[in-house]
């Protein structure tokens, strides 16, 4: 289990080196200088203080130099300024922002999960059945409709309508768990809809699959009652998928809630990103995507620990 | 022990000669897009209590969806089954699912056949063992450990306590199937199938399975049922054996006497296929030609008739009846029987007009998978 651990540490660090020397290089190829970011649009474009500036920012040295000076300061949990607001630490910017981002994230996979593994074993079940089809059908509507138009429903149904929980704004923790949760309950709702028909599709095909096992007909032979086979039998072997696309996907919302943290205006980390890429202030973009990108991989590692506990057979690997 | 099986000696005298088992004209069929397979098409037989009936045939032959059938275990959307399943005066088909519950694993238990898939792999030794201990008899966590433990030790497993808390996985093919057993005996059932309990296991392992098997189930006074394709293990430890062909018994007959006096060709095959230890080396191995029938539309007539070294115009027209042989508890589905004149005769036509199947029947021709399905005279 050591061994695979270090191996698995081993490939994590390969892993992320790549990622921001992939990510490193794709923004420094965008278009246009990044003096423009820096300097106000307005500001006279004096060749000394670009000058100045360029030597300031070692925007002058070759990509490859750039890349490694960076990757010392990152090493060091230092991943520059701002560009275009002198003085704010990119690092400082995460640590504010992914509190929001995550909260969604994990409260999104959290609602997705609970909904769909019942949806999911039930459908296996009752394979066919009226509630098997009936289910299927909700899950391809959830899955075709994109998560905005979720979200202006919910907005709609429970902040104008029913006045359960507000439409846009973020409460912090410090202000109370009620208060946080009331906040994030919509936004991550709409994030939850496409995930939980992702979620109880796979869940259910799977789950189609270990029923047909021999193991589950001995089960079966033993007088165990359905639902006693359904969920201490089935569901373990059934939830690989599961557990991968769960890793797979939090790293996806960790980047992608930009849509619904603007629709909600709640100041996460996928609402800066849009607004760094917008400003050309290619620190912070490059900041943002090296953190999720490296959250992602450490996840997925994750992840791949995690099967050794679902399946006892990749134990010994 | 509390899961001990049915005690000979508390039951009356009729409840001792009824038989346990009775069934009666049971048909299994599945409905599919190309047609109805009739897996099992009106199979009547009786196991009296304490007894072991061998049901042989080849794959496809219907003998493991029969003994699935009698236990209900087809889980198919598509079966559809007829007749009745008569076990200690209750007919089986007539239960509801919940009825069916309290007599799986309570009543009847099966030992599959393949223990590197029937046990749950993600699931310890331990718990699979316990958990329907504790559903049917309604014990205590640790007295169903206990329980298991001695259980275990009871179809010889080394260590039985450390064992317990194995995955499958951690275990020989054998010593999963000792554990099927174990499983299937932990509620004390009346009636154990044992669906080909020793096919996926190494011939040495084999031999021993097959006596924990026999010694369980005189131990327990348990009705057995034991499915598999080869004669050879149903030879010297069942009571009565029922060969089977197209989802049809052909031949039913007590063990001695089966092999002393078969009357059905497909028998004979069957026998002639297994090879023999004082045979020379490299002798070509008597299998039985053409394939097992198509049970959409099986043959029409007797349905062994395309490979029958016997076979007559009239076998591939009428279908036979189970007929009475006059040793008691003989019965036999052929016209042209085995040692009989007419048989000898359909035997001696045929080898005159050099009918492939009797020919190789006889060892003068390669017996293969080739040879046409021929009517008549060849």
């Amino acid at each position: 289990m050591v061994k695979v651990i270090l191996s698995r540490l081993a490939r994590l660090v390969a892993t992320i080196l790549a990622v921001t020397f992939i990510t490193f290089i794709m923004t420094a190829l965008l278009p246009g200088d990044p003096i423009n970011a820096i300097l106000p649009p307005d500001a006279p474009r004096d060749p000394e203080i670009v000058a100045q500036i360029r030597e300031e920012f070692g925007l002058d040295d070759p990509v490859l130099v750039r890349y490694v000076n960076w990757l010392g300061n990152a090493a060091r949990l230092d991943l520059g300024e701002s560009y275009v607001n002198r003085g704010q630490s990119v690092m400082g910017e995460i640590k504010n922002r992914i509190p929001v981002t995550a909260q969604l994230a994990a409260m999104a996979i959290v609602f997705a999960v609970v909904i769909s593994v019942p949806m999911g074993v039930v459908g296996a079940y009752r394979q066919g059945r009226a509630i098997d089809q009936a289910t299927s059908a909700a899950s391809q509507i959830a899955l075709s409709v994109p998560n905005f138009i979720t979200g202006i429903f919910l907005i709609w149904l429970f902040a104008v309508k029913l006045r359960w929980f507000p439409a846009s704004n973020w409460n912090r923790w410090d202000k109370g768990i009620w208060a946080n949760f009331r906040t994030a309950v919509l936004p991550a709702s709409a994030l939850a809809l496409s995930q939980m028909a992702i979620f109880s599709r796979l869940v259910r095909s799977d789950m189609i699959a270990t029923l047909q096992e021999n193991y589950i007909l001995s089960a079966r032979a033993k007088g165990l009652n359905d639902r006693f086979i359904l969920l201490r039998h089935a569901l373990r072997p059934s939830s690989l998928s599961l557990v991968t696309i769960i890793g797979i996907n939090f790293g996806a919302l960790l980047g992608g809630t930009v849509v619904i943290e603007t629709l909600f205006a709640l100041p996460g980390l996928g609402f800066r990103l849009i607004n760094a890429i917008n400003s050309r202030d290619i620190l912070m973009v490059q900041g943002i995507t090296v953190f999720v990108a490296t959250v992602y991989v450490v996840i997925n590692t994750l992840v791949d620990v995690l099967y050794a506990f679902v399946d006892p057979r990749i134990r010994k690997g | 022990m509390p899961t001990a099986g049915a005690d000979a000696t508390r039951l009356t005298k009729s409840q001792q000669t009824e038989p346990l088992l009775v069934v009666e004209g049971l048909k299994t069929h599945f409905a599919t897009p190309n047609g109805l397979v009739k897996a099992v098409d009106g199979v009547s037989l009786s196991v009296a209590r304490g007894k072991t009936l061998g049901v042989v045939g080849e794959s496809g032959s219907g003998k493991t969806v029969l003994s699935r059938s009698i236990m209900r275990l087809n889980t198919a959307g598509n079966v559809i089954t007829h007749g009745r399943v008569s076990y200690d005066g209750e007919d089986l088909l007539q239960e509801s699912p919940k009825e069916m519950r309290e007599i799986w694993g309570v009543e009847m238990a099966m030992v599959f056949q393949d223990p590197m898939t029937s046990l749950n792999p993600v699931v310890r030794v331990g718990r699979q063992m316990t958990e329907h201990i504790r559903h049917h008899l309604k014990v205590s966590k640790s007295e169903a450990a206990e329980t298991a433990i001695e259980l275990l030790r009871s179809v010889r497993i080394p260590e039985p306590e450390a064992r317990f808390s194995n995955y499958p996985h951690e275990m020989s093919g054998g010593m999963r199937q000792r554990v099927c057993i174990a499983i299937a005996l932990a509620c004390g059932p009346k009636m154990l199938f044992a669906d080909e309990p020793t096919t996926a296991l190494d011939v040495t392992v084999q031999h021993q399975i097959l006596n924990l098997l026999e010694q369980q189930q005189k131990d327990r006074f348990m009705t057995m049922i034991m499915v598999t394709h080869d004669l050879g293990v149903v030879a010297g430890r069942t009571d009565e054996i029922a060969v089977m062909y197209a989802g049809k018994i052909a031949e039913k007959a007590p063990t001695g006497e089966l092999f002393a006096d078969m009357r059905h060709p497909y028998t004979e095959s069957l026998l002639r296929s297994i090879p023999k230890i004082n045979q020379p080396k490299h002798t070509r191995l008597a299998a039985i030609s053409g394939r097992p029938p198509d049970l959409i539309n099986p043959p029409s007539g007797c349905a062994f008739s395309p490979r029958c070294p016997y076979a007559q115009p009239k076998c591939f027209e009428q279908t036979p009846p189970l007929t009475a042989a006059p040793a008691p508890g003989h019965q036999y589905a052929c016209w042209f029987p085995v040692g009989s004149p007419e048989g000898n005769q359909a035997w001696e036509t045929n080898m005159a007009a050099g009918r492939l199947q009797t020919l190789a029947a006889a060892g003068e021709l390669n017996a293969t998978e080739d040879i046409p399905a021929t009517i008549g005279g060849g």
